[in-house]
């Protein structure tokens, strides 16, 4: 299911960038990104806490918290620009053309409200329905997000909920006045594994039946790579490497992605240890010069020490790195990163 | 539920009846009735015949007995000072206390919590730093001086209020209320200020925080990305979700609200039960205070008692563990 390119995409993401004023200085946590969404389509963010795909996400939805700021760029839903609208349209969008999922379902209901009133009131605050007919569609959605015994669980309450329901129920929140896009934010990160499975088929299937376009945001490669039809890498606040999600899995053009990929342990093959990515990212206040990812890549030369690489062609996907670089002035070239 | 209520009752009960001890205590060990109702030149066997009648020669359990099962029927004696039943003179004086006291917590609930939720919600805004500021006035000058700056001003420099007294009350049945005439409300205004403010103050910090808190919630930033309105958010998922600490601290300030009235009601010669229990203190006149213990125990413990039911109200998590489980947070 990837993405037409022919078609106008859903999302528009262009040069965006967030910064935290600090009293030390401006942070700028997410630097120049660019991205489409197509209609329909699952585009996984996958990157370490600390990375900005968090931040990129609540910069969509518009709920950046202060003080952090979109400094730049530019966000279009359906060809019409949302980073700048004002407060009152955007929370019109919100809910309505995109829907949010956050990480902790525990945390994510009001306690003190029924499900169901929580449900009508989202309803009832985007579509034009009666009380009853807001009820029924209430019902309908937790029927369709798989909550056993709908009409008589719709008047409990959230503490009644184990967490994979109450995820379900968030879902179906989300799903009240059937978005275009829905920012689902580390939606199973807090949940058992086997609850997490679940919840990501549910959210496949819900999007594929309402033909509802995602950005998973993730630090679970395994996620991605069973749900997603692309996916972003970001690192230090920057996209690392984009593209369809098979090629970034199987054959990773960013050095950093190769060795994200590399400390996946897989199923019957004996690894007596995990490859890891030596060091760790750097903070905010220390981006090195040149590419972000420097001191830790095996593969760096003379230019990445001094220039930032943007987004280049690498096969099937774009990739942040000198290596593809078709002039050919950076690191000695390696097969295995440059063949497709 | 019902398991619930009836267990607070039995608490109730006992908590009264160790109440009824210290009041009953008072007889005992606060001088000699005898020698504050009769006057000096009174015969030794006078005094014997008095002290027969009224029963002070019975053992101390039989008093206390007698005691408890009297003020359970209303009957707290006669007063040493008026030698008037001393039911009717908290009957008299009681509606006075409480009009005053309803009026001050009128005043602290339905400015405290607007103002509470305003600086909550806009932390860094001017008027909230003021709020903030002022409220910290509020929150450490002693009552008495309030009320004395507050007659000061309004009453002495400026007329406009009257510095003492109820002003004209229209009798209902035995109750006297002040709601009923233009003087009675201008008597009320600068009595309840006073009352008020300090509870005012704290309501106004206590929402505030609770506010902040509850703003950072998860559940309000999902909120917020279900497009809610603003209004929605605010008073519907925010406010509710601080009502379980501020009602406990506006149940527990309006026992304390109509118990320590006591200051006001002696500032502006408020004719209270207040006014009453310092009165009775200056005579000795046990009955009275015993009473007035009584009375303020039971406050107390009906206050308490309605607190815990709206916790029910407010919060589904207790409804269904049965009311063992406490408010544990968040």
């Amino acid at each position: 299911m990837a993405a037409a390119s022919n078609n106008p995409p859903l999302l528009e993401v262009k040069n965006l960038r967030v910064e935290f004023p600090t009293r030390r200085g401006t942070l700028l946590a997410v630097d120049d990104v660019s991205f489409d969404i197509a209609p329909g389509e699952v585009l996984g963010v996958v990157g370490e806490s600390g990375a900005g795909k968090s931040l990129t996400g609540n910069a969509i939805i518009g709920l950046l918290e202060p003080p952090g700021r979109i400094a730049g760029g530019e966000v279009k839903l359906e060809g019409r620009r949302i980073d700048n609208l004002p407060y009152e349209e955007m929370r019109k969008v919100r809910g309505a053309r995109i829907g949010a999922i956050f990480q902790d379902p525990l945390t994510s209901l009001n306690p003190l409200y029924s499900i169901g009133r929580q449900l009508i009131e989202t309803i009832q605050t985007h579509l034009p329905l009666s009380g009853a007919q807001a009820r029924k569609r209430a019902l309908d959605l937790l029927k369709e997000v798989g909550i056993p015994g709908a009409e008589s669980r719709i008047d409990h309450y959230p503490h009644q909920f184990s967490g994979g329901m109450r995820q379900r129920v968030v879902i179906a929140l989300a799903l009240c006045a059937d978005p275009r896009l829905i920012v689902a934010d580390e939606p199973t990160t807090a949940l058992d594994v086997s609850i997490q499975a679940q919840i990501i088929a549910l959210l496949k299937k819900l999007c594929r039946e309402h033909q509802t376009a995602v950005m998973l945001v993730t630090h679970d490669m395994g996620v991605i790579a069973e749900t997603a039809d692309r996916v972003a890498v970001m690192y230090a606040g920057r996209i690392a490497e984009i593209g369809p999600v098979r090629d970034v899995v199987k054959h990773a053009k960013h050095p950093y992605t190769k060795g994200l990929m590399g400390s996946i342990p897989s199923l019957g093959v004996r690894h007596d240890k995990l490859t890891q990515i030596d060091g760790a990212m750097p903070r905010l206040t220390e981006i090195p010069p040149g590419c972000a990812f420097n001191p830790r890549c095996t593969f760096r030369g003379q230019r990445c020490m001094v220039e930032r690489p943007n987004l280049m062609s690498a096969g099937a996907s774009r990739a942040a790195c000198w290596l593809h670089d078709r002039g050919g002035v950076g690191a000695p070239v390696t097969k295995e990163l440059v063949d497709a | 539920m019902i398991a619930f209520i009836l267990r607070r009752m039995l608490q109730s009960i006992a908590v009264l009846l160790a109440v009824g001890l210290v009041a009953f205590s008072l007889f005992r060990y606060v001088g000699d009735p005898i020698n504050a109702m009769v006057g000096q030149d009174t015969s030794m066997e006078d005094r014997a015949l008095l002290r027969e009648k009224l029963g002070l020669n019975d053992s101390p359990p039989v008093q206390f007995l007698r005691f408890i099962v009297n003020a359970a029927r209303g009957n707290f004696g006669l007063s040493y000072r008026t030698s008037e039943p001393v039911g009717r003179l908290i009957a008299e004086r009681i509606p006075a206390t409480l009009e005053l006291s309803f009026c001050a917590a009128a005043f602290a609930l339905f400015i405290g919590i607007p103002m509470g939720v305003y600086t909550g919600l806009y932390p860094r805004h001017w008027s909230s730093r003021l709020f903030q500021a002022v409220s910290l006035i509020g929150i450490s000058l002693p009552t008495f001086l309030i009320g004395i700056l507050l007659i000061l001003i309004f009453a002495v420099s400026l007329h406009w209020l009257p510095s003492f007294g109820r002003g004209e009350t229209v009798q209902i049945g035995w109750w006297t209320t002040n709601f009923l005439t233009i003087s009675g409300l201008k008597a009320l205004i600068l009595p309840s200020i006073t009352l008020g403010l300090f509870q005012l103050t704290l309501l106004m910090r206590l929402v505030r925080s609770e506010m902040l808190e509850v703003m950072r919630t998860d559940y309000i930033k999902f909120a917020r990305a279900r497009g809610l309105t603003n209004r929605a958010i605010n008073f519907g998922h925010a406010l509710k979700n601080t009502l379980v600490p501020v009602i406990t601290v506006t149940g527990l300030q309006l026992g304390s609200l109509i118990a320590f009235a006591i200051v006001t009601e002696t500032v502006f010669a408020w004719p209270g039960i207040g006014q009453l229990f310092i009165q009775s203190v200056q005579f000795s006149d046990i009955p009275v205070m015993a009473a007035y213990l009584l009375l303020i125990g039971l406050l107390f413990v009906v206050i308490n008692l309605v607190v815990d039911l709206l916790y029910f109200v407010v919060d589904p998590r207790l409804r269904s563990q049965g009311g063992a489980a406490r408010v544990s947070g968040h």
